[in-house]
C-alpha cells in the first residue's frame, strides 16, 4: 500500500478531502515524498494541486485525511505548524516585504537576537552564508523591491533554509524566470537534494519536469491519479494522464494564407526598454515575438496599443499612419491587446463575464448611454458558443473562471469590437494543456479570416509551433528574424535572444 | 425566482437587518397612544355613534390649540352629519366650559353627553356634574379611546427619521460612487458648511436678505452647489492628474473648504434669510411627505439607474474593480474619476443647502464630522472600501439603519453617550456581517473549524515498477 520507494517516506498525505462552499476542491488527495527527492505535482488548473499544497502548508485545514511525517501522524493547523515541522512553501506570489532588506526578510519572525536585541551582525553573517550556499552574491542589505524576480526567489529559498526546512514546496517557480535563471534554479535544487532536502515542484512546463523531477504525481479533478517515476513516462503519456484523454498534437496545423502588410511599426522607442524597433505584420499572419523576459517585447505591445507613450516611432495600419494616445484610440482603429496577466490587467475580476465582455463595446451596445443589456447578452452569447467558453451563466463573476476560459472571455470582448490586429501577450500562460490547444486553434481560425496576429511568448515550443515568422528581441532591439519556421530550432532562437 | 431572491439577498441583505430593527423598535415602543386632532375626532364620533342614539344633544369641549381646534371642528362636522344636535362648541379653558354649562343649564337643554379630549376630561368643572347642574341631567363624558401602537411606527416619527437622514443619505450617493471607484472623499463635511455659507451670504448680500424672491434663492442655492461641485472636481483633478492618493487629496481639500467657509462667513452665522427658504428643508408636499425626502428619493432613483443601467455606471464599477484592465479596455479612467468626485462635491453642496434650509440659517460649523457618518452609511450599506462593488440602494438602507438605531435609542431613552458606543459597534457589526456573507462563516472563526477525523483509505494499485495509479472507478 505504501510506495516501495523508501522504508518510510518522509511525507505521506492520505485520503485528503477538502470542500469549499459549493466546490469540492479535493476528493481523494494522496501524495508521498521521499528524502532528497524532487516530486513534480502535476495537473490542469483546478485539479487541486494548490489546495493540496495549502493543506500541507497549514493554510487550509482538510475536511478529512492524515498527514504523516517520517511515519508519524501530524496535525498541521496553521502555517506556523508547517514551518515548525520543516515544511516551507514558496508561492508564486512571494511572501516578501518589499521595503525590508533581503536579510530582514530572511529572518522575519525569527530574528537572531543577543540579549533581546536584534543582532544585525549575526544575521548578516548567516544571510551571507545562506546566499553563498545558493551560489548567489545578493547583498543582504539590498531592499527586496530592488531585487529581480530570480533574486527574490533565492531570498525565499534562503528564508526556508534558515528555518531548517526539510521539505520545500515550489509553486510554479519558473513562471517568471528566464531560461538561464531556470537553469541556475535547477542547479540549486540538485544541490538541495544532495543535502537530503526534498522538493515538491509544481509547474506547467513539461520540459522542466523531465529535467528536474524524480517522480511525478498527477492530479485531475481533485483526485489523485497516479504517481510514476519519471523514467517510465513519455511527454505524451504525461499529458494523457493530466488531461485524461489523448492529445494528438500540441500545436494545430493550418494553411496560412498570408496577404498584404497590415500593421507596420517604424523605429519605435521608449527609454531604455525599447531602443528603436521596426517590423510589420501581414494579413493572416501569426508573427511570433520572443526573447528573454525584460527584452522589451511587452513594452512594444503596450506602445502599439497606446497603453504607454512612445518616445518616438510610427504605427501604420494599411499604410495609413495612426495617431494613438490611449488604448481607446487603438481600439477605435481595430487594434487590441490581450495582456499576459489577465487577472491584473485583462479582466475586472469582480464584474460578471458579461460585464467584462461589454466593457470596450459599450458605445455600440448602448443607446443614449443606456446599456442595452439584451443586446449585450445576445452578442456575448454568440461568442460563448463560437469560442466554446465554459460558463454556467453570463452573470458568473470573471474571478471564478479557469485561466483558459478567462482568456476566451478576453478574446470575445476584442472580437466583438471588430479588432483586426490582435496582439496577444503570452497567450497560454497559466492555461492548462487541454485549453491551450483550443486557444491555438482559435488563433489559427482568426488568422485564417485575415486578421494579423502578433504573438508574444517566452515558451519556445509555442513560438516555434505557432508562428509563421519569428522575431527575437534582446535588450530593446530586434536581434533576429526567422522566416523558415518549420526548420528552426530552439537553439537558433536562443542564440538571437541571449547574444 | 430563486436566483432573483439570492441576488437580492447578496445585494441588499442589509434590508433584512433594517426590517429586523424596525420590528424590534416597534415592539419596544409599543404603548398606549392618545389620538390627536382629526384622528381623535373620527374615533370619538364612532364611539358616540354607538353609545348614544339620535336625536341627542352633545356638547363639545376642547382647548384652544391648533390640534384641539382640528379635533373639535372635525368632531362637530361628523356628529352633525350623524344627526346630533350640537348647541355649543367650547374652545378654551375650564372657565369657558363652566360658562357654557351655566348657560345651557339655564336654557334647560338636556345634554346626552360631553365630547371632549382626555386632557379636558380631567378638569374639575366636570366633577360632580349631576349635583352642580341637575338641569342638564346625568351627563357622561365621552373621550376618544386610547389605542396601542408603537411610537416608532407613528407617521410623525417615521417622517422625522426620514428627515434626519436626508442630508447624510444624499451625500452618501456621491460617496458611494467615489468608494466604488476605490477612492474616498473626506471633504464632504466641510463642503456642507461651505455650500451653506455661500448660499446664505449670497441671499443676505445679493438676493435681498429677508425679502429674497424664490428665484433669487434658487440661484443662490445653485451657486452653493456649483462651488462645491467645482471643489469636488478639484479633488478629482488632484487624484487623476497629479496622482495624489484620494485620502490625502480630500483631506487637504477638507481643510481648505472648511477654512473658506469661515472666511466667507467671517466666522459668524447668517440668519438674514427669508422664512420661505425653509420650503426645501421643512416644507411638506404630496401626502405630507417632506420635500427634502422627495428630493432624496428622486436622487437615489437617478443614481440607481445611472449605476445599474448606463455605460458610465459600468465604467465606475470597472475602474474600482481593476483600473488597469479598465484603461486597457478603452475606458477613459480619468474622466470617470473626475465625474465621481464632482458628483460627490455637488451632493455635499446640496446637503449644505438642505441643512441651511432646515435650520433657516447658515454657519461654517455645519457638517462637522458628517464625512464619517456618510462613510458609515455607505459601508453599512455593503459597499466595499476596496472598491469595485457596492449598491446605491444599499447605501440608502445603510443610512436608514443608522438613523433607525439612533431614533430607536432616543425613543427608548438610551442616553447619548451609550448611543455612541452602540452606533460604533453597529458599524463594526455591519462590516463583519458583510464579510461573512461574502466568505463563509468558518473563515471568520478559525476555532470553529472542523477537526479532521480518522483517515479515509483508498484503493491504490502498486505495480512492481513503482508506478502507482488510482484504481479504475465506476
Amino acid at each position: 500500500m505504501i510506495a516501495p520507494l523508501a522504508d518510510k517516506p518522509l511525507l505521506e498525505m492520505e485520503g485528503i478531502e477538502k470542500s469549499f462552499p459549493g466546490v469540492r476542491a479535493i476528493k481523494r488527495g494522496r501524495l508521498n515524498l521521499g528524502r532528497g527527492e524532487v516530486l513534480a505535482l502535476l495537473g490542469e488548473n483546478g485539479a487541486g494541486k494548490s489546495t493540496m499544497i495549502k493543506v500541507l502548508a497549514g493554510a487550509h485545514m482538510p475536511d478529512t485525511g492524515t498527514i504523516r511525517l517520517n511515519g508519524i501522524p501530524v496535525r498541521i493547523t496553521s502555517p506556523h505548524d508547517a514551518l515548525k515541522l520543516g515544511i516551507a512553501v514558496i508561492y508564486q506570489e512571494f511572501n516578501l516585504v518589499p521595503a525590508l532588506t533581503a536579510r530582514e526578510n530572511i529572518f522575519l519572525g525569527r530574528e537572531r537576537t543577543r540579549a533581546g536585541f536584534v543582532s544585525v551582525r549575526d544575521e548578516r553573517e548567516e544571510a551571507r552564508q545562506l546566499l553563498r550556499r545558493l551560489r548567489s552574491n545578493i547583498n543582504p542589505e539590498a531592499p527586496c523591491r530592488s531585487l529581480s524576480v530570480a533574486q527574490q526567489q533565492l531570498v525565499e529559498i534562503a528564508k526556508a533554509l534558515s528555518r531548517d526546512a526539510k521539505i520545500l514546496v515550489m509553486d510554479e517557480p519558473s513562471a517568471a524566470l528566464t531560461s538561464q535563471e531556470v537553469e541556475s534554479l535547477f542547479a540549486i535544487i540538485r544541490d538541495l537534494k544532495t543535502r537530503g532536502i526534498s522538493v515538491i515542484y509544481i509547474s506547467h512546463r513539461l520540459d522542466e519536469i523531465f529535467e528536474i523531477a524524480d517522480r511525478v504525481t498527477v492530479m485531475r479533478d481533485g483526485q489523485w491519479i497516479a504517481t510514476v517515476p519519471i523514467e517510465d513516462l513519455t511527454r505524451d503519456g504525461l499529458i494523457e494522464l493530466m488531461v485524461g484523454r489523448r492529445i494528438e498534437q500540441e500545436f494545430p496545423k493550418r494553411q496560412a494564407e498570408i496577404g498584404d502588410v497590415r500593421l507596420a511599426i517604424e523605429d519605435m522607442a521608449r527609454g531604455s526598454f525599447v531602443k528603436g524597433v521596426t517590423f510589420s505584420i501581414r494579413r493572416g499572419e501569426v508573427l511570433g515575438l520572443t526573447g528573454l523576459v525584460g527584452a522589451g517585447r511587452t513594452e512594444v505591445a503596450r506602445m502599439i496599443f497606446g497603453a504607454d507613450a512612445a518616445d518616438r516611432g510610427r504605427v501604420l495600419l494599411d499604410g495609413r499612419q495612426l495617431d494613438i494616445h490611449s488604448p481607446k484610440d487603438a481600439i477605435r482603429h481595430g487594434i487590441c491587446l490581450l495582456t499576459e496577466d489577465r487577472k491584473a490587467q485583462g479582466l475586472v475580476l469582480g464584474l460578471t463575464v458579461r460585464e467584462n465582455f461589454g466593457l470596450p463595446n459599450l458605445p455600440r451596445l448602448s443607446r443614449l448611454s443606456f446599456v442595452r443589456h439584451g443586446q449585450e447578452r445576445l452578442a456575448f452569447g454568440q461568442h460563448v458558443e463560437n469560442l466554446r467558453i465554459k460558463i454556467s451563466t453570463q452573470e458568473q463573476l470573471a474571478r471564478n473562471l479557469s485561466g483558459g476560459n478567462q482568456q476566451k472571455v478576453v478574446l470575445a470582448k476584442w472580437l466583438e469590437s471588430n479588432s483586426e490586429v490582435i496582439i496577444i501577450d503570452e497567450p497560454t500562460r497559466g492555461i492548462d494543456v487541454g485549453a491551450k490547444y483550443e486557444i491555438y486553434q482559435l488563433m489559427n481560425r482568426l488568422a485564417a479570416t485575415g486578421k494579423a496576429i502578433l504573438m508574444i511568448s517566452s515558451e519556445l515550443p509555442e513560438v516555434l509551433g505557432m508562428s509563421d515568422r519569428i522575431l527575437v528581441m534582446h535588450e530593446g532591439r530586434i536581434t533576429g528574424e526567422i522566416t523558415d519556421v518549420s526548420h528552426a530550432t530552439q537553439n537558433q532562437v536562443m542564440e538571437f535572444a541571449a547574444r | 425566482m430563486k436566483t432573483v431572491l439570492t441576488r437580492f439577498w447578496s445585494n441588499y441583505g442589509m434590508a433584512g437587518v433594517l426590517l429586523l430593527l424596525c420590528v424590534y423598535y416597534s415592539f419596544a415602543t409599543l404603548q398606549e397612544q392618545r389620538p390627536h386632532g382629526e384622528a381623535a375626532a373620527k374615533s370619538l364620533a364612532a364611539t358616540v355613534g354607538k353609545a348614544i342614539h339620535t336625536p341627542a344633544t352633545i356638547l363639545i369641549v376642547a382647548k384652544n390649540t391648533d390640534e384641539d381646534r382640528q379635533f373639535a371642528d372635525e368632531l362637530e362636522r361628523r356628529l352633525k352629519s350623524a344627526g346630533y344636535e350640537i348647541p355649543r362648541k367650547v374652545l378654551g379653558d375650564p372657565r369657558a366650559a363652566r360658562v357654557a354649562l351655566d348657560e345651557l343649564s339655564t336654557q334647560g337643554v338636556k345634554l346626552a353627553a360631553i365630547a371632549t379630549t382626555p386632557d379636558c376630561a380631567t378638569w374639575a368643572v366636570f366633577d360632580g356634574m349631576a349635583s352642580k347642574y341637575p338641569a342638564l341631567g346625568d351627563v357622561p363624558l365621552q373621550t376618544p379611546a386610547n389605542y396601542r401602537w408603537p411610537t416608532f411606527l407613528k407617521s410623525e416619527n417615521l417622517l422625522n427619521v426620514a428627515n434626519q437622514i436626508v442630508v447624510v443619505a444624499v451625500i452618501a450617493v456621491g460617496m458611494t460612487m467615489v468608494i466604488i471607484t476605490g477612492g474616498i472623499d473626506l471633504s464632504v463635511g466641510s463642503l456642507i458648511a461651505l455650500s451653506a455659507v455661500v448660499t446664505g451670504v449670497l441671499i443676505r448680500d445679493f438676493a435681498g436678505a429677508q425679502s429674497a424672491t424664490p428665484l433669487g434663492m434658487a440661484l443662490c442655492c445653485l451657486a452653493g452647489i456649483g462651488i462645491s461641485a467645482l471643489i469636488g472636481a478639484f479633488s478629482g483633478l488632484m487624484v487623476t492628474f497629479f496622482k495624489v492618493p484620494p485620502f490625502i487629496a480630500t483631506l487637504g481639500v477638507m481643510q481648505v473648504a472648511s477654512g473658506l467657509a469661515y472666511i466667507i462667513a467671517k466666522g459668524s452665522s447668517i440668519y438674514e434669510i427669508p422664512d420661505s427658504f425653509v420650503w426645501l428643508g421643512r416644507g411638506v408636499g404630496l401626502l405630507s411627505v417632506p420635500n427634502a425626502v422627495i428630493l432624496m428619493v428622486i436622487i437615489f432613483a437617478i443614481a440607481h439607474v445611472l449605476m445599474s443601467r448606463t455605460t458610465l455606471g459600468r465604467y465606475i464599477y470597472a475602474v474600482g474593480g481593476n483600473i488597469e484592465a479598465a484603461r486597457l479596455s478603452g475606458v477613459r479612467v480619468g474622466a470617470v474619476l473626475m465625474f465621481v468626485y464632482t458628483v460627490s462635491g455637488a451632493m455635499a453642496g446640496l446637503g449644505g443647502v438642505i441643512t441651511a434650509s432646515q435650520l433657516k440659517s447658515a454657519s461654517p460649523t455645519y457638517g462637522l464630522m458628517y464625512e464619517l457618518y456618510v462613510i458609515a452609511a455607505v459601508v453599512v450599506g455593503g459597499t466595499s472600501l476596496a472598491g469595485g462593488e457596492g449598491r446605491v440602494l444599499g447605501t440608502l438602507i445603510g443610512a436608514f439603519i443608522i438613523a433607525v438605531i439612533q431614533n430607536g435609542m432616543n425613543l427608548t431613552g438610551v442616553e447619548s453617550y451609550t448611543q455612541k458606543v452602540v452606533l460604533g459597534l453597529v458599524i463594526l457589526g455591519a462590516v463583519l456581517l458583510d464579510m461573512m456573507k461574502k466568505r463563509d462563516w468558518k473563515s471568520l472563526f478559525p476555532f470553529f473549524r472542523k477537526r479532521s477525523p480518522a483517515p479515509a483509505t483508498e484503493p491504490v494499485e502498486t505495480k512492481s515498477n513503482g508506478i502507482e495509479t488510482a484504481k479504475a472507478k465506476v
